[in-house]
Parts: C-alpha cells; structure tokens; sequence
C-alpha cells in the first residue's frame, strides 16, 4: 500500500494529469493514457467491440458502448475495474450524457431509436424512434434539446428532452455521423461523412436551419476521402476541429467565420476527438494506423503520436 | 410568430405546443423543406427466365429475389419521407420474357412513371422504347456494354454495373498483385463470348496479358447429380491441361454452368478469378464496412435471409429515387432524371463513397466487391488507379469510349 503510494507520487507531475481513454473497437479495449506524459497507462478489456466512450461529470463512471454485447459498460475510471452494466438497447454506437450526469441517451444503430438511460437506477426512461441507422448524439448546453443524426436518413433529428418528442428536424448531407453544439448554444455543427460536408445549423433561427455547409479541399487528396466524422468546438467557440477519416486529416475552422484556416496530418481513418480539460490538447482516434495523434491546440500542431489498442475508435478524458 | 401553412411555426414554440398533439404520429416533426407532400409510386417488373438451377444450392433462386431489396429501399425511404410530407408506394410484378412488355404497358396505363427493371437486355430495351412520354426506368440487373453506349436510352439509367466495371475490378486487383499473365476459359452461350470480350477488354486497358483461351461447351443436361464430383475431378483437369504459363485463371461463365467447377480442379496450381474463385459483386452477405452491417441485418429481420447482389441493385435503385424526391421535393421522373444526372447528386451506399451517376451514359459509378464467397477479399477501385474525374471512372466504359449520344 505505502509502497503504491510513494511510486504514484514519484511518477505523478503536478495535478494537470487527467487519464484519457480510448476505446479500441477491434481490439475489445480501453488504452488509458497519461495526459502529461502521453505514455501508456494501462490496456483494460471493454467487452465486445467497445466504440462511444464518454465519462461523467464528476468523473465518477466511465461509461462504453460495447456494441456487439448490445450494453454499456461501466467502469471505475481510477481503479479501471467493471461494474454493473447499463441495459442500452441494441446496438450502442454513440451516446451523450445530460450535463448533470444522468440521465444517458444511446444511438442504437440497429434499431431506429434513441434510447434514454437512467445511469444510476439503470432503468430505460423511454425509447425514442427516430431515423434510419441513428448515430450521432448531443445535448443542448441548457440540456432542453437532443440530437441525433441519422445516418440512411440524413437528418439531424431535435428532440425535446423532457418529453422525448421529436420536434423538429433538418435535412443534412449523406450520412451525418456527429453533432456539436457550441457552448452559447447558439450553433450545432453536422458532420457528413459521405458528402463531405459540416452543415452549420443555426439555433437562433426560427425554425434553425443551416446557415452554411463547410466543405474541405486538400491538394493531393482526392475528394471522395475528405470524411468528416469527429467534430469538436472549443468552448469559446473560436475553434472547431473536424476529423476527415481516410484522408488523415483534421480540419481546424475558424469559429467565428466557419472558414477553415488550415489541415493537420494526423494517424490514418482519423475519427473521433476528445479536448483535455483545460483544452491544451485535442487527442484525435485514427482507427487504421492503431494510434492517437496529439494535437496542440493553440499552437494547432500535431505534436505526437502514441501507439493505442487495435482500431482505436472514441476518445474522451477525465476531468479536474 | 405568425405560422403560414404549410411552414414551420417555429421551433421552441412548437416545442410546447406539439407535446401530446404529435405523440401518435410517432416520428412527428416534419423537416423544414420541402414543404409539400408527395406521394412517389414505383413499380419494380423483375422477368424470370427459364433456366437450370445454380451450380450451388448457395444461389438457389427465392420467391422474393430483386423484390426484397426493393421493399426494403421503400422502407428506408419511407422514414425519411414520413418527415418530410412524402409517401411512398412500390408494387412489384413478376412477368415471363413474353408477358413483360404487357405487364410492363399495363403498369404504365395504371399511372406508373418510375420503374424498376430486373431484366435482360430484350426486354429492357422493349421497355424502355415501349415508355410513356416522361416515365423514367432504372436497369437494376443487366451489365451490357451496348447499353451503355450505342444502345443507351435517354430514359433508362443503369443501377445495375456494366460488364466492363465488374471486369476492370477484377482485373485492377490482379494488376495490383502483379498476377498479370491470365488464361481465360469462357462458355459457349451468347452471354459467355460477351462476359470474355469484357475481360480481353479489360486485360488491355490494364496492361494485364491474356496468355491462352479455351471455350468451355455448353452440352446441356442437369447441372447437379448425386456424386458428380467424382467425375468432375477427373475431367476438368484434364480439359485444363497444356495450358501456356499463367498466373490465373480467369472464367467467363454468365449462364453458370461451369466455373465454379474450376478452383482446385485445374491442371496447374493457379487461382480463379472471374465467374468463380474471386468474383466481382456489388453486394455479397458477408460485406461488412462502412456501416453495411446495419443494411444486412435490416434486410435479414425483414426476409429471413442473406443478402445478395440483385436485392442490393434493386434497394440502391429504389435509394437513387428516394434521395432525388428527397432532395428535390419533386416526384416528377424529369425532374429526378436532371437531378440524378445534374452533379448534385450523391448517394451513400454502404460503399465508403458516394455513389454517383455518369452523365454521358446514366451509369451509376460504385465500387465493386471482390468476395471468395465467405469474405470480402477486397473493394475495387485499387489503389493507384487514377483517374482525373474520380478513381470510380477507371472502372467501366469511360466518357471517350462511349458511343452513346442520348445524354447530350
């Protein structure tokens, strides 16, 4: 125990260390990483085919969409050990906590519906039917209004969350894989995948609708691999990041304009994104090359890459 | 804030007012635009034609073949539409080679303007020259290269992949492995000499080298009987035997009636490619990227069974039509037809790109499967094949090879 303690304190810099987690969707695990150092942690299984992975508020639970066992899984983020399950309906591929911490609404790939988890009776609340093949989710920063993009439906659909209606929905391009919404709540970015486009929806629009559509022109890379996936906002909304899958690149986008100022080249099939805390850093998942890139976000460069699990799929870090 | 009909009455004012009153309609909210409703009628004619049964009891013909894809897609449209104000209806009718033109005129006297058809190149043609004025046909099964070029029709639009980009697949793979020396073995109907012109075709375009060819004879009788084996390892050796050096085999076998007899029965210890072996698709039960899981497991709830290429070709066709009313609001087959055709279109197949349409020959442009039959062994188009529209045009007839002038 003492022993534990004094080789904790020697390897630990200053409190900014958060743990990031990834999940590796081929390799069935979670690689923890250290967000000072980049090294290595520790690998822990995260069941079968482990993909959304998101963590709460008070970084209390580490919460994985293991997709083929049709379940979140839950684990202790300091202690890496699992505990009870959260049922998820099935098929989980993405999910987003409601800023308090609970409830968890889970994109069920499979089955056309969102379904809304109390994380700490681990009762299903409802089950929203929504688009075909629903992936992305996110919550309004004032927690009224989830999204959820569609992807064979090509819409981002708004649902109200109290009633679990949906009431409204914008039509974006092929195959919308996420939604970011900025901190004012005052705009949500759309990623589609296959028509190569964020839609920039507007929320003080009545009804919001799409302001502009991003596109991404990279010399030498051929349109059809510009993919944009994982799209994350800074919260002062200055900066947006979009992940282009195949053409391993992010985009850095100017918040203010919706321009982009400039790519980074990153792992390859770069996917999902996750910000540290203080928003030094933005860790991209690059699901061909088996690593994660490291971004510097202020000085937007990529400035390492640390080898992960087989496929890394989702990222997210622990808080303060 | 004032709510005019048929626009939205604003958003976080109906977010109050549509509690309890949008709770039946399920998947209540409607999308922004278009506004109006549609209701979008497509009749899917598949042809049956007198044939044996398949070399493999795999392939043994369902009742609901082509017409399973084609249900689905309307289900995958219908979600959309039921946001967006449209409906959709789709009938499916299967007709013999000799009541097609019938069925297919009927259909058309009912009001149908949009059609799918799973047929030969007789009865396409027929079809489509047979068409009202503003009907609009998408081929979901024929792979002719005259279609599309100097046969093409102005109101017909090619679904189904030609001959040519099942064969460009197959050999850029072979030309990627550097396998370029091929003995080609084709049968002796119509459909076989024309798959082997195909693949001469190609062999050339990619700089691949057709060593030697054999035709295999079609002598009829059943293709199945108790044990057959036992003969067939004994003569298809040797009918491969004495065979110039190559890398592959390559097969031609439109009317299955021999190559999937060729692997592990040749005289040389060659791979096949082609008819058998490794073989072009564009759907196989076992495909599995770029979210394709999910269309496989939509279509086996719905129908208790795999997935195949024609289901895939009908679903994409009923797809093309869904995402054009979808994005036009219009279920006008013209304006489909210029929409498909126009540049704006992109369809998201299950592929990991966009699926498009040729202008010059109203070909759709797809990447090409290349299964063993248990995995997918890999998607054409192969790296470093460039081209400087879209890598998907290295894949079939390309805009100067084409003789068609009906898209101008």
């Amino acid at each position: 125990m003492i022993r534990t303690a004094l080789i904790a304190t020697l390897v630990a810099t200053p409190a900014l260390a958060n743990n990031v987690f990834v999940s590796n969707e081929r390799g069935n695990t979670v690689t923890v990483l250290d967000s000072t150092t980049w090294e290595v942690v520790t690998e822990f299984a995260a069941g079968n085919r482990p993909r959304g992975i998101t963590i709460a508020p008070d970084g209390s639970e580490l919460y994985v969409c293991a997709s083929d066992d049709n379940l979140v899984r839950v684990f202790d983020p300091k202690t890496f050990e699992e505990l009870p399950s959260l049922p998820s309906g099935p098929d989980p591929e993405l999910f987003v906590l409601h800023p308090s911490g609970n409830p968890l609404y889970v994109a069920n790939e499979d089955d056309n519906m969102v379904t809304v988890v109390d994380v700490k009776t681990r009762q299903v609340l409802a089950e929203v039917p929504v688009g075909i093949e629903p992936e992305g989710m996110a919550i309004s920063p004032d927690a009224g209004i989830v999204i959820n993009t569609s992807e064979t439906t090509n819409m981002a659909h708004f649902i109200d969350a109290e009633s679990y209606e949906i009431v409204h929905n914008v039509l974006v391009d092929q195959r919308p894989r996420y939604a970011e919404f900025t901190r004012d709540g005052k705009k949500l970015y759309v990623s589609a995948e296959i028509g190569g486009t964020v839609s920039v929806i507007d929320l003080t629009a009545e009804p919001p609708a799409i302001t502009r559509k991003i596109t991404f022109e990279v010399p030498g890379v051929q349109a059809e691999w510009l993919q944009p996936v994982g799209v994350e906002a800074t919260s002062d909304g200055s900066r947006v990041f979009v992940a282009l899958g195949p053409s391993n690149r992010v985009a850095v986008i100017d918040g203010a304009t919706d321009e982009v100022i400039k790519y980074l080249l990153v792992g390859q099939r770069v996917w999902q994104l996750g910000f540290t805390p203080d928003e030094k850093y933005l860790i991209t998942t690059n699901g061909n090359s088996n690593d994660v890139s490291i971004i510097d976000v202020a000085a937007e460069e990529v400035i390492k890459s640390v080898p992960v699990g087989q496929q890394p799929w989702g990222v997210v870090v622990a808080p303060n | 804030m004032v709510s005019e009909p048929g626009h939205w009455s604003g958003f976080f004012g109906l977010r109050k007012r549509a509690r309890g009153a949008l709770v039946g309609a399920g998947l209540a909210a409607l999308a922004t635009l278009p506004a109006t409703a549609q209701e979008v009628r497509t009749a899917v004619i598949r042809v049956d034609y007198p044939s044996l049964l398949p070399l493999s009891r795999l392939d043994l013909p369902t009742e609901d073949r082509a017409f399973a894809g084609a249900a689905l897609g309307t289900e995958d449209n219908a979600t959309t539409g039921r946001f967006m104000g449209q409906t959709y209806e789709t009938v499916t009718v299967a007709a013999a080679p000799e009541t097609a033109l019938a069925e297919f005129a009927r259909l058309a006297n009912e009001g149908f303007r949009l059609f799918v058809v799973h047929a030969r190149e007789d009865e396409l043609l027929a079809m489509a020259d047979a068409a009202p004025e503003g009907a609009l046909l998408f081929n979901s099964r024929e792979g002719a290269r005259s279609l599309r070029s100097e046969a093409c029709r102005a109101n017909l639009l090619h679904v189904a992949p030609s001959d040519a980009m099942r064969a460009d697949a197959v050999m850029q793979f072979l030309v990627w492995k550097k396998w370029t020396d091929l003995f080609l073995v084709h049968g002796s109907n119509p459909a076989d000499v024309a798959l082997a012109d195909a693949y001469r075709a190609s062999a050339r375009k990619f700089g691949a080298k057709i060593v030697g060819e054999r035709e295999f004879t079609d002598t009829g009788g059943s293709r199945v009987s108790d044990s057959g084996h036992v003969l067939v390892q004994r003569q298809l050796p040797v009918f491969m035997q004495d065979t110039p050096d190559h890398d592959v085999v390559l097969a031609a076998d439109s009317t299955d009636y021999f190559a999937e007899y060729l692997p592990y029965n040749t005289w040389e210890a060659a791979p096949v490619a082609g008819s058998a072996g490794l073989v072009p698709v564009t759907w196989a039960p076992t495909h599995e990227s770029w979210g394709a899981t999910q269309l496989q497991t939509r279509f086996e709830k719905r129908t208790g069974r795999a997935m195949r290429d024609e289901d895939y070709q009908t679903w994409l066709a009923v797809r093309v039509i869904g995402e054009a009313v979808t994005r036009t609001g219009s279920a006008d087959p013209a304006v489909l037809r210029d929409y498909a055709l126009g540049g704006e279109f992109a369809l998201a197949a299950f592929k990991g790109q966009p699926v498009t349409f040729r202008p010059w020959n109203g070909q759709l442009r797809q990447p090409i499967l290349l299964t063993n039959g248990r995995m997918t062994v890999s998607v054409s188009p192969q790296e470093g094949f460039l081209h400087q529209r879209s890598p998907l045009d290295t894949l079939g007839l390309d805009e100067p090879e084409s003789a068609c002038t009906a898209f101008e």
